[in-house]
């Protein structure tokens, strides 16, 4: 197994190692840094605005590419997060509570340090672990017929709206949405067009990028405009010298990286704990064992780099059961799927062996696009703080025209760019009513395959629908289903007051101020 | 119990949840729905429509059993209505114009109106930004990406 995995890895090398991909792969990351550093800016918007762009080129290069944009992003992100105390991106909201402390004591330099190594630390795990789990995954999931394939995408899509951040029900209720947008269009089987209210344009469906576009690209917009007016970067002086962490902070941060690996991987397990609950999880963990719970939230190293680890681990663990069972876990792999299926590659576990060159190809860009991501945030980190320093004003006009053109050159149709804004409309007052978009994506990009293995299984059961609990795999996904609905269930009677829902909320707080003139010491978890 | 059911989100969440299901499931009947074993197009999202309006009911029923706090507040602390509407416009404009006149009249005007949404900008600093994005833009998506949208045109 070890030397199979090795040649694959070989052979995967030498793919991502092509002049071509190398450079999809440095555009990518870099593109992903740059997003990641700028206020609100998003990797969400950002694939989606770049996706109708890849289409001119292959495959391997589009998915490297954008793959490239998602885990560089977390790389800025950390750097937004630990210099200006704003938590652009999720995932780096409980870095915040550590990491600007550090700053304001001039120890910000040392913390995206400590960053850029657990990160590196955590993304290796991750990939490492991609490279061994994903075939055993694959030769289990081959023999899933349509019944299974059908009970595995339901846990799918019950994970990713109920674990995600906000209500569970508010979150079935949105992938409810997203599976009703992909009805929307011709019906494959009958060619009956359905909910299309007898416009020509929908007959297709409802087009992926303007969906993304709409509810990342301009709700977010609409969310975030003058919100950002002071940005505090009295702190943000930092330098490529001052990146070098004390011996003894280096010491301590160790441990506390390799605890973050290790919550990140078993995260990225579950579908839809993504990096965000990872990094909440792996923050209330170390202020749990910790000798001196009490200072965290003052700039405690092991603060910034337990949670940075288990991000990076899971960003690259999430990888593993889109590429191998073609089940997305959250927003960003449904897009990276949809990006697969716009490129008519059909995911699923036959893609590994169908297109090694996609799946190796894209494990070994990991590799590189992480060493590119240390080269390019170690000695440039000037460059990447005087980019934080861009005000949102001139920003977000120029990613609306990004939004509208990239929209228009999918299908070069007008129409779809009105589809964008009326979705972001919709999309807006969605949020106002605290309804996450996110998981309207996933049910959106699964959709479809949903009902074709859904009327597939009855078809062969004959109408039967206990068809779902008669084999025996299924009946497991179908139990798990099950014990996710009990659990929720009894989370919300018991109400909690654990340490990582305490966390949460101050990692919500921190949100919820985000680039107002809040600018004040982060309050302690607790 | 009843009282300040309409200041609470989740009151309208699960009507907007409700009615979507219900209209989902009155619409999906028109299609064929089929029998179990061969579904018709109109069984899929009947199914569908069932559990959004069950959903939405539940929704409705944690506002019944949420107790209300005072700090909820349904529209965001200041109303932007001139952020949104530029934002929403900005597209609007790059749609017409276009339709009309070509890509560099279009990105100019998509980018001009949605920057004057921010509450410091002037015609003047949003017409600056305006033209370095459509000299930025025409540039990479004309000449490097080679997209079949001409320039300028006059009419359709």
């Amino acid at each position: 197994m070890l030397s199979t995995a090795l040649t694959d890895l070989w052979y995967g090398f030498g793919v991502a190692l092509e002049p071509h991909n190398i450079m999809w792969c440095l555009i990518g990351v870099f593109v992903g840094n740059m997003v990641g550093v700028l206020p609100g800016m998003g990797p969400l918007a950002t694939i989606s605005i770049l996706l109708p762009l890849t289409f001119g080129i292959k495959p391997v290069g589009a998915i490297l590419m954008l793959s490239g944009v998602f885990y560089g992003a977390q790389y800025g992100g950390a750097i937004c997060s630990i210099l200006l105390n704003l938590p652009c991106h999720p995932p780096h909201a409980v870095t915040c509570l550590d990491g600007f402390p550090l700053t304001k004591q001039g120890r910000g330099g040392a913390a995206l340090g400590i960053t850029v190594i657990s990160s590196f630390v955590g993304a290796s795990w991750g990939i490492t672990e991609m490279i061994f789990l994903a075939p055993v995954l694959v030769t289990v999931a081959l023999e899933f017929g349509p019944a299974e394939i059908c009970s595995l995408m339901l846990l799918g899509l019950l994970a990713g709206s109920t674990l995600a951040r906000g209500s569970p029900l508010k979150g079935v209720a949105m992938t409810i949405v997203g599976l009703l947008l992909g009805i929307v269009g011709t019906d494959l089987e009958t060619g009956t067009p359905r909910f299309t209210f007898g416009i020509p344009n929908l007959f297709d469906g409802v087009e992926l990028v303007a969906l993304a576009l709409g509810l990342f690209g301009i709700a977010e917009f609409m969310k975030s405009v003058n919100q950002y007016s002071d940005i505090n970067t009295k702190y943000s002086n930092v330098g490529f010298r001052d990146l070098r962490p004390s011996r003894e902070e280096f010491r301590r941060s160790i441990p506390a990286m390799f605890r973050g690996t290790l919550i990140g991987s078993l995260c990225a397990l579950i579908p839809g704990t993504g990096p965000t609950i990872a990094s909440f999880i792996s923050y209330a963990t170390e202020k749990k064992i910790s000798k001196t719970p009490d200072k965290f939230g003052t700039g405690m190293v092991e603060g910034v780099a337990c949670p940075e680890a288990s991000t990076h681990s899971s960003v690259q663990g999430d990888f593993i059961p889109t590429m191998s069972l073609g089940i997305p876990g959250d927003a960003v792999m449904a897009l990276i799927l949809g990006a697969l299926m716009i490129q008519g590659i059909v995911p699923g576990p036959q893609l590994i062996s169908e297109h090694p060159d996609i799946f190796w190809g894209l494990v070994a860009s990991f590799w590189i696009g992480n060493i590119i991501l240390v080269i390019l945030n170690v000695p440039m980190i000037g460059l990447w703080v005087k980019l934080l320093m861009i005000p949102y004003k001139y920003l977000y006009p120029a990613a609306l025209f990004f939004v509208a053109i990239g929209v228009y050159s999918t299908n070069n149709d007008m129409f779809q760019v009105g589809e964008t804004v009326i979705i972001g409309l919709v999309g807006y007052l969605l949020l106002l009513l605290d309804f996450h978009p996110a998981p309207v994506l996933l049910g959106f990009v699964l959709g479809p395959r949903f009902e074709e293995n859904f009327r597939r299984a009855m078809l062969i059961s004959r109408g039967d629908a206990l068809v779902f609990i008669k084999h025996p795999i299924s009946a497991v996904f179908v139990a798990l289903c099950m014990i996710l609905i009990v659990g929720q269930i009894y989370v919300r009677i018991r109400k909690p007051k654990s340490g990582i829902a305490d966390v949460a909320a101050a990692a919500a707080e921190r949100e919820h101020h985000h680039g107002s003139t809040d600018q004040k010491a982060p309050v302690a978890a607790e | 119990m009843f009282e300040n059911l309409l200041r609470k989100k989740d009151f309208y969440a699960s009507m907007v949840m409700t009615l979507l299901g219900v209209g989902v499931i009155l619409n999906s009947t028109t299609y064929n729905l089929g029998s179990l074993m061969h579904m018709g197009p109109g069984m899929f999202p009947f199914l569908l429509g069932i559990v959004l309006t069950f959903v939405g009911l539940l929704i409705f029923g944690t506002a019944l059993t949420t107790p209300y706090d005072e700090t909820e507040r349904i529209l965001p602390e200041s109303m932007e209505w001139r952020g949104w509407g530029c934002i929403l416009a900005g597209p609007v404009m790059f749609i017409i114009f276009g339709e009309f006149f070509g890509m560099m009249p279009a990105i100019f005007s998509c980018v001009f109106v949605s920057a004057l949404g921010d509450r410091t900008s002037t015609l003047k600093s949003s017409a600056i930004l305006a033209l370095g994005v459509t000299i930025c833009g025409a540039a990479l998506f004309s000449y490097v990406l080679q997209l079949p949208f001409p320039l300028f045109k006059w009419g359709r």
